[in-house]
This record gives structure tokens, sequence and C-alpha cells, in this order.
């Protein structure tokens, strides 16, 4: 078991190693670089040119940059603003708490309906709740949020003035943009727990169940939907990570404080590393995230768990 | 028919579990909605490649007189502020978006699966080295990773289709590596591979056959996913630039009016909304056809 | 002996599907008395496991429709109850064990957990006075370690210790009927052995009906007082197991009895079976279901159906029983006019001197992740000289 938890550290370190490489490959091999920007604001004299290029390392080779680069990121520099000059890692880690408030909130109405409706839907199949399960499912990873957004403001700020559609103060103006996270969110979610359960329905050990005289309600609520959350977990990781991506939207509509701002609006001002910056520390979030996730599931599932056969 | 003697008189709300015929009886809603979403790709495939002959309008011309005007027959989806008829201009902008998320699409499944389906058959050194690189891909949300590239790469139509297309290609590599992996160990590989068939007969023509039920799947639940990556990433300013906006650019657009004209913004999501869930529905149901049926049971 | 414990009354069962209903079996009666073990045999499609599916009222679940007849068990008919009545009596009056053991277990749950939870419901024992007489169970039916074994996931059992948990589990309430359907056709033959000694001693200790479901005719032997045969959905015959096997009544039962392998078969012979194959359910054969495959069909058995005859005790559907046993010309085999010896006898003559395929210290080792072991799944094997012609013994 520890065995398995060093393996999955290992490997985490592994792939966080490669997407720094990754990001800082996509960084080196542009046609245009940070000094560009700058200059495009200022003068486009060669010689200046080359002198900065020097003064900021640029013109060392892949490995040496790459190296000077890590080193930078264990000491906690991901950079300076090429707009106002402000270290990287300030920016974020100011950003940062209202974009996990938005993520957090959004996370609980995705789990809180997909999961509810996913079991319903599976278990009722045919009826009403299936129905409305499956058409939720549905617009939910079918709508793009930066339109379910504005239709959100158009109906519940505008129309109805019920929630503010911009800002990020109190508790109000976090529910318009945690509710357009959370649909997309709760569509995965009661598609994945909807065809797990399914499946598990067919399965030979619920006829066993069933011989056995258990209730209708113990055997899916029990035993079914346990085993169905299994796949539902590994699903979760992947819609965090959609969520990441997806504040840099719905902060942008909703005009609220956060990261994912930070980077729409450094996409405006060609602000090249503060994107990176960005980008990089979702890469380390994420696959912290994903590890956290990745062993829970060893935990949860048994198969995994313990792997031998008994004498 | 005998007389019924067996009924279920309570927990009838609880389903009564199909074995064998699953899914493949569709309940007449559901084939409804399939034929409509049919008809809609149809009908936005062709906005996509004549819109000339179904958009009213010009969707350049900007008629100052006319600025702002609310849905009506002349404008069925209004003006913009520009005097630009939404309608027209929702119709010339499909083609950009089918076309991204079409290149895309085939960019990434056929790369990915390539990918994958090398890395499961050839296994060992080549197997490892393959899937830590697909991992470290996938250590970036998709959306990020095609933002951080689109915005490094600028703006253009060619970079687009290759930002959303690395994005997307790790799901595919995975996927198809699975698929080879589950089918190289069964009997009759083994079998054939007794005989003395080569490699390269073995996998075109009895793995491959077998693995792209899934690919298909994917490619068209990934064809949505591309458009509403490309129609998100033009709404932050990454999109292709120019003088026909496509839908992402009308939304932002759209935003900035949204208290004077509500029918900028909505009605161009809608066509989004309403293709990526068309293409959704399809994917849906050709998952639906192709699974159970193929599902020994 | 004492009045009946399960009552099949002209029963028949079908499937609803698109194209209306289909028949799986029809026009059954059986009957079970206490401590009776009583064997379905038949082929793969001849109803049998529709049979015991139906008897816990289980195929409803599978569109089946109980089209007619009753199922008594002792005072109440089965067929009559509502689900919640059913559950009271499933598990606790009538248990099952069936083919596969490791998808007889809920793999996120515990040995222990899913042995429990029938006793706390149908017993109303508290848990942790189930989980002592789990642990009993277990030790009574032959697992080590019974008080680990509890604790332990299913997918960490190999599937005897699993079948042997499946069993454990299904008398946990001291059924007065256990169904076993097909419960050692997964396994291989030694722990088949093993867990037929198990079934025996256990009926008795228990003392409980079974009702055995298999195809397998020796299996059937070791158990059964009873045996019942199955053919396309009804019953074509019935009797004590010396009955059967000594003189069969039908010539199905008679067919089957000369297909089985023999030690004492001669390497020559071919080995018998029946010819033809069993109809589909939704095309059945006009008259007796049997006739198309019979080799002493006759008109009559193309236009009727026979019913069942009983002689001394025996029961079997056939027009022509008795002339046949008077006959005595009842082996199907010879009737066919099929010819015991192969055409082509071996002749001795033709074997090579020189080797086809040798094999010298042969040894395939399998990696363990992770660490230096290996299996070592063959070590250093040679094998004898292949020579063309002969086969290796």
């Amino acid at each position: 078991m520890l065995k398995l938890l060093v393996n999955r550290f290992l490997t985490a370190l592994i792939v966080l190693f490669g997407s720094l490489f990754v990001v800082f490959s996509i960084n080196y091999f542009l046609p245009t670089d940070v000094v560009d920007t700058l200059m495009s604001m200022n003068s486009s004299d060669p010689e200046v040119v080359q002198n900065l290029r020097r003064e900021l390392g640029l013109d060392l080779p892949f490995h040496t940059q790459f190296l000077n680069y890590i080193t930078d990121i264990f000491h906690g520099d991901f950079g300076t603003s090429a707009i106002d000059g402000e270290p990287v890692i300030n920016k974020i880690l100011t950003q940062f708490p209202d974009t996990v408030l938005l993520t957090l909130a959004s996370i609980c109405i995705a789990g809180a309906i997909g999961l509810t409706l996913g079991v319903l839907s599976a278990v009722h199949q045919n009826t009403i709740v299936d129905y409305v399960a499956r058409v939720i499912g549905l617009f939910g990873i079918s709508m793009p949020t930066f339109w379910s957004g504005i239709l959100l403001i158009l109906i519940f700020s505008i129309s109805l003035g019920w929630f503010p559609a911009m800002g990020s103060e109190g508790f109000s103006s976090l529910v318009l943009p945690s509710v357009t996270l959370g649909l997309v969110g709760a569509g995965f979610i009661v598609r994945v727990v909807r065809n797990s359960m399914l499946e598990i329905i067919h399965e030979n050990f619920i006829l066993t169940l069933r011989a056995k005289g258990l209730s209708e309600r113990v055997i899916m609520y029990r035993h079914a939907l346990r085993n169905a959350l299994i796949p539902a977990i590994t699903m979760i990781g992947v819609i965090i990570g959609d969520f990441l991506g997806g504040t840099v939207v719905v902060e942008t509509v909703f005009a609220r404080q956060g990261v994912g701002r930070l980077v729409a609006d450094a996409i405006v001002a060609k602000d090249l590393p503060v994107i990176q910056g960005v980008v990089f520390f979702t890469a380390i979030l994420y696959v912290v995230i994903n590890l956290v996730i990745d062993i829970s599931y060893s935990i949860i599932d048994p198969r995994i768990r313990r792997n031998q056969l008994g004498g | 028919m005998k007389e019924v003697i067996s009924e279920w008189k309570d927990e009838k709300r609880f389903i009564i579990a199909k074995k064998k015929l699953v899914n493949i009886r569709f309940p007449k809603f559901k084939n409804f909605f399939l034929w409509i979403s049919i008809l809609v790709i149809m009908f936005l495939t062709s906005c996509a490649i004549v819109p000339e002959w179904i958009a009213p309008y010009s969707p350049t011309a900007m008629r100052s007189d006319q600025i702002l005007l609310a849905p009506s027959l002349q404008h069925l989806f209004g003006t913009d502020y520009f005097g630009r008829d939404v309608f027209s201009l929702v119709v010339h902008g499909s083609r950009p978006a089918l076309l991204i998320g079409v290149c895309a699409v085939l960019v990434s499944s056929l790369v990915g699966s390539a990918i994958g389906m090398i890395a499961g058959y050839v296994g060992g050194i080549v197997d490892v080295i393959v899937m830590r690189i697909v991992e470290m891909m996938q250590s970036i949300p998709g959306v990020l990773l095609a933002l951080a590239l689109a915005a490094a790469m600028g703006p253009s139509f060619r970079n687009l289709v290759i930002a959303i297309a690395i994005s997307a290609v790790p799901s595919y590599a995975r996927v198809m590596r699975g698929q080879v992996l589950s089918i190289k160990n069964r009997p009759f590989i083994l079998a054939s591979r007794s005989i003395g068939t080569a490699n390269s007969v073995i996998f075109f023509k009895h793995i491959l056959p077998h693995s792209y039920s899934p690919l298909l799947v994917m490619a068209s639940n990934g064809l949505g996913t591309a458009i509403l990556t490309s129609s998100g990433l033009s709404f932050l300013g990454l999109g292709v630039v120019s003088d026909i906006p496509d839908w992402g650019m009308l939304l932002s657009q759209g935003r900035n009016y949204i208290a004077a004209g509500w029918w900028i913004a909505t009605f161009p999501g809608l066509a989004i909304a309403l293709f990526v869930l068309a293409v959704n529905i399809i994917g849906d149901s050709l998952r639906d056809y192709l699974d159970p049926k193929k599902r020994m049971v | 002996m004492g009045a009946t414990l399960l009552d099949v009354n002209d029963l028949t069962v079908g499937f609803k599907t698109k194209n209306g209903l289909l028949t799986a079996i029809s026009n059954i009666f059986l009957t079970i008395k206490p401590s009776e073990t009583i064997c379905l045999v038949g082929e793969s499609g001849s109803g049998k496991s529709v049979m015991a599916k139906t008897i816990m009222r289980l195929i409803d679940y599978d569109n089946g429709i109980i089209s007619k007849g009753r199922i008594q068990l002792e005072d109440q008919d089965l067929t009559a109850l509502s689900n919640k009545e059913l559950n009271r009596i499933r598990g606790k009056k009538i248990a099952m064990i069936s083919q596969e053991p490791l998808s007889a277990f809920d793999p996120v749950f515990t040995i222990g957990d899913q042995l429990v939870e029938t006793m706390v419901k149908h017993l109303k024992l508290s848990k942790k006075e189930a989980w002592q007489r789990g642990t009993e169970l277990l030790a009574k039916v032959g697992l080590s370690d019974p008080a680990i074994r509890m604790k332990q996931y299913p997918n960490e059992l190999s599937g005897g210790m699993l079948q042997r948990a499946m069993i454990a589990m299904a008398l946990s309430c001291h059924p007065d009927l256990l169904i076993a359907d097909e419960p050692t056709t997964a396994l291989d033959v030694t722990i088949q052995s093993q867990i037929i000694h198990l079934l025996n001693s256990l009926k008795k200790e228990f003392n409980m009906a079974v009702l055995l479901i298999t195809h397998d005719l020796g299996v059937a032997a070791q158990l059964a007082d009873r045996i019942v045969v199955m053919y396309a959905g009804t019953i074509v015959e019935e009797g004590t197991v010396e009955q059967i096997f000594s003189q069969p009544h039908h010539p199905y039962t008679s067919g089957l009895l000369q297909s089985i392998p023999s030690i004492n078969s001669k390497k020559e012979e071919k080995l018998f079976s029946i010819e033809g194959s069993i109809p589909n359910l939704s095309d059945m054969p006009e008259g007796c279901r049997f006739h198309p495959r019979c080799p002493f069909a006759t008109e009559k058995c193309r236009l009727e159906s026979p019913p069942l005859n009983i002689i001394e005790g025996q029961k079997s559907a056939c027009w022509h029983t008795s002339d046949l046993i008077a006959k005595k010309s009842f082996s199907v085999a010879e009737k066919q006019g099929k010819s015991l010896q192969y055409r082509v006898s071996i002749k001795p003559a033709n074997i090579a001197k020189e080797p086809l395929l040798e094999v010298r210290g042969l040894s395939k080792y399998y990696p363990i992740k992770y660490s230096r072991k290996k299996i070592k799944a063959v070590d250093h094997v040679s094998l004898k000289r292949f020579i063309k012609g002969k086969h290796l013994d």
C-alpha cells in the first residue's frame, strides 16, 4: 500500500516537471516573446532589443534558460508581468481566494444536483425524473458558459433584479457565477453517474442480492450506488480541471476578481509571463488535486487496495 | 394471450431492469430528438457552405439608421450597434465555427488515436515514454492549454486549430491505447499470430476494425467541445480576426450592449448551444447504437 | 412422507419481447418434498434456469411473465404475492446459489458484510451476533481462517472459496429449499467434487430440500434423489435416480445417458451425440417437441404432443415408451445406425525415425511488477520427442 502511494507521488512529480517543461517550451519556441511586447510600447531599435534580450537572459541556450526557470519557480519566482512589472506570483496569490471560492461553490452545486439526479434517473428509468435529468445532462455539457452566464444575468439581474450582475462582494454575487459553472459540472456528473448506475444494475451480483430478499431500496442506494460512485469520482478530477479553465470565462462575464480574470486581462494585454505563470500555477494545483483523488480512489475501491489472492 | 397472474402491485416505481434488450428499443421520444438534431446539423452545415443563400442581408452591411432594433419580421434576430442584421451575422458565423471545429477534431482524433494505438500495440519502452508525455499534457486542463497555446502563437486559423487539437489529443491517445490493449490479448489475436500472420496485417485487419467505435463516439462529442473551446477563445479575444465576426466574438460584443439589446448576445449563443447540443445528441445515439449490439451478453 | 414443500402446478412462463410473448417453459408440474433433492437436467436452452428463477419470482426482472399456473410454497401461492412479501421469503425460506461465484458478490463490500446483511434482515439479529454466526458458517463450509475471510473482499478469494462462501450465505437463514443453479459448472473437477461432498453433508445437516440444476448427469447421480429431465421448455421424464439410470423411458434421456463419455470407452470409438439441436423458442416443432431428433418418431409424434404417462412412479412424455421398453430397443445410438468405429484404423507402420519437435530445458518466467521475484511457470522442462504419426501420451 505504501508502495502505491510512493509510486503515485513520484509519478505526480514527474508529471509536474513535464508540464513545467511544456509550458516553458511553449514560451521558448514562440516567434514573439516578452521583449517584443515591451518593445511594441516603446522604441524598436534593434540594438536596444538585443541588449534587453541579453539582460533578461533570453539569448541563452535552451537548457540554461530552463534550468534558470526551474530554480526561479522553486524560489517562488514566476516571473514578472510585462505590463506593470509586478511579480506574477503576487498577482496570482491576491486573486486566488476569490477563484477558490467560486470553484468550491460550483463544485458543491454540481455535485449536489448531479449526484441526486443521476441516481434518481437510473433508479426510476423512463419516468419524468429520468427525462429531466437527461435534459439537464445534455444542456449542461452543451451550453457555453459565456452564454448561459449572460442569460442568467439577463433574467435574474436585469429583469428580476434578484442578484447582482457583477462584482465579487458578498454572497449574492457568488450565486449566479457558481450556478453557471455548476450547471456544466452537473451535466457531466449526471451523465456519468447515470451510466455507471445503469451498468451496475445489470451485473450478476444484483441478482444475488435480490435472491437474498433485500429490498429494492437497499439494493439501489447501498450496493449499486457505492459501486457506481467509483467511476464517478475519477470524473471529479476532470471536472475540477474544466472548472479551473472555466473560471477564465465566467469571471470575465461576471466581472469578478479572480485568477481567471487575471488571465483574461493578460490575454488582451498580451502579457505573456502572467499567462504562463497562471497556467503553470494551475498545473501544479491540478496535479496535486489529481494525486489526492488518485490516492483516495485506491482507498475507496477495495479491488485496487488489496491486490493479492488469498490462498 | 393467457391470463396474467403475476403483477407488480407495489414497488412499481422502482425499475424492472431489462436484461438483454436494453437500449435497442428507443422510445419514440428519443428518436424524435435525434431527427431534430440531424436537421439542425444539416441546416447549420448549409449555412456554413452557402451562407449567402440563407442570410437575407450581408453581414458587413452597417446601416447607421438601423442600430439596435429589436427582433422583428425584417430582422429576425434584430440588429446590433453597427446596424448589422444579427440573423445574417449568425448565419455567416457558422462557417468559422464549423471549420475550426471539424479541422480540430480531425487532427486531434487522427493524431491522438495513432499515438495511442501505436503505443498500445508496440508496448515496451515506447509505450512508457509516450504515455508519460500524454500524462504531462493532461496535467494542464484542456481549456487553459488551448488558451496558452493560442495566446502564445497568435490568432490565426491554423494556430487555433493546432491549439485546440493539441489540448484534445491526450484523451484520444489514452482511450485508443486502452482499446488496443484490451484486444491485443484476446485469443483470436493469439491464434492469428500462431499461424504466422505479420504484425502489420494483424494490426490493420484485426485490431483496427474493433477499435473504431469508441473513436467515433469520442470524435462526435469532441466536435462539440472543439466548438465550445473555439468560441470561448474568440469570446476572450483570441479568435481569428476578420470582418465577419464569429459567434464568440459576437457574444463578447453583445455583452457590452446587453442592457440595450439583449438579442445581440442571446442569438449567437443560442446557435452555439443548439449546434453543440445537436452534436452531442447524435454522439449519444451513436454510442447507444454501437454499444449494446456489440456487447456480448 | 409429510406434506409437500413446493408444488408447481401447470406453470407456463414467457418473456415479453417486441414480437409478443415468447414462451420459455410450458405446463410444468413439479413437487418437492421437504429434505428431498431433485435435479433438473437438460441442455442449455431447455428452460431449467428459467424454472429456478421463476420459483423465486426473479424472472420478473428480466421481463418474464407467469402466464399460467401456480407455485405453492407450503401454504402460500408465490405467484400471487407482492414484492414485499416475496422479499420475506427470498433468502429465508428459499435461497439460491448461482453459477459464477465471483459475480455473485458485491465487489466493494466484505464477505462478512454480505453474509451479515441477510441475517440481520431475516433473523433480526444484531450485527455482532450475525457476524459471529457468519464466522461459524464459513468454518462449516470448510473455509480455513474464517475470521479472516469475513474481513476480506471477494477479489481476494479464489473461485472455490467464493463458492463455499456463497453456500454459507445461502444457508445463513436456514432455508427450507436451496436452489442450486449449476453450482459446479464454473469450477474445475477437483473442486467440483469437494463442493458436491459439501452440499451432500450440508443438506442432511440443515435438513433442506435441494433443487439442483445442471446439465451434468454425473453430478446429478451423486446428489439427487429424483431426476427431472427437461427439453425445450417441457418435462420429458421424471423418476428416481435408479430408475432413470437403469432404464430411461424417454428417447431423449436415453440419448443423454449415452452421450456421457466414460473412462472405459475405447479410443477408436467416436463420442456419441444426439443429432440436431435444441429448437429455437420462437420456432417450436409441432406435436412432440423432440420428434425432429428422435429416431423412434412416428406420424403420431409429429401431430400430437404426448401427455405424461406414469409407469411405476416413473413419468415420461412419449407415445412409445411401453413398446420401446418391451422391445428393449432403447439404444438411440444403434437406432441411428451410427457406427461406433472409425473407418480408418491407425496404421502403426508409418512412424518416422526422426523427431519432429524436441523441447529441451525450457523455462518460462513471468516477472512480478516492482519486485525481483518471478513466477516460474515452466522450469527446465524437457519433453519427449514428438514423432510423426503418433500423438504424445
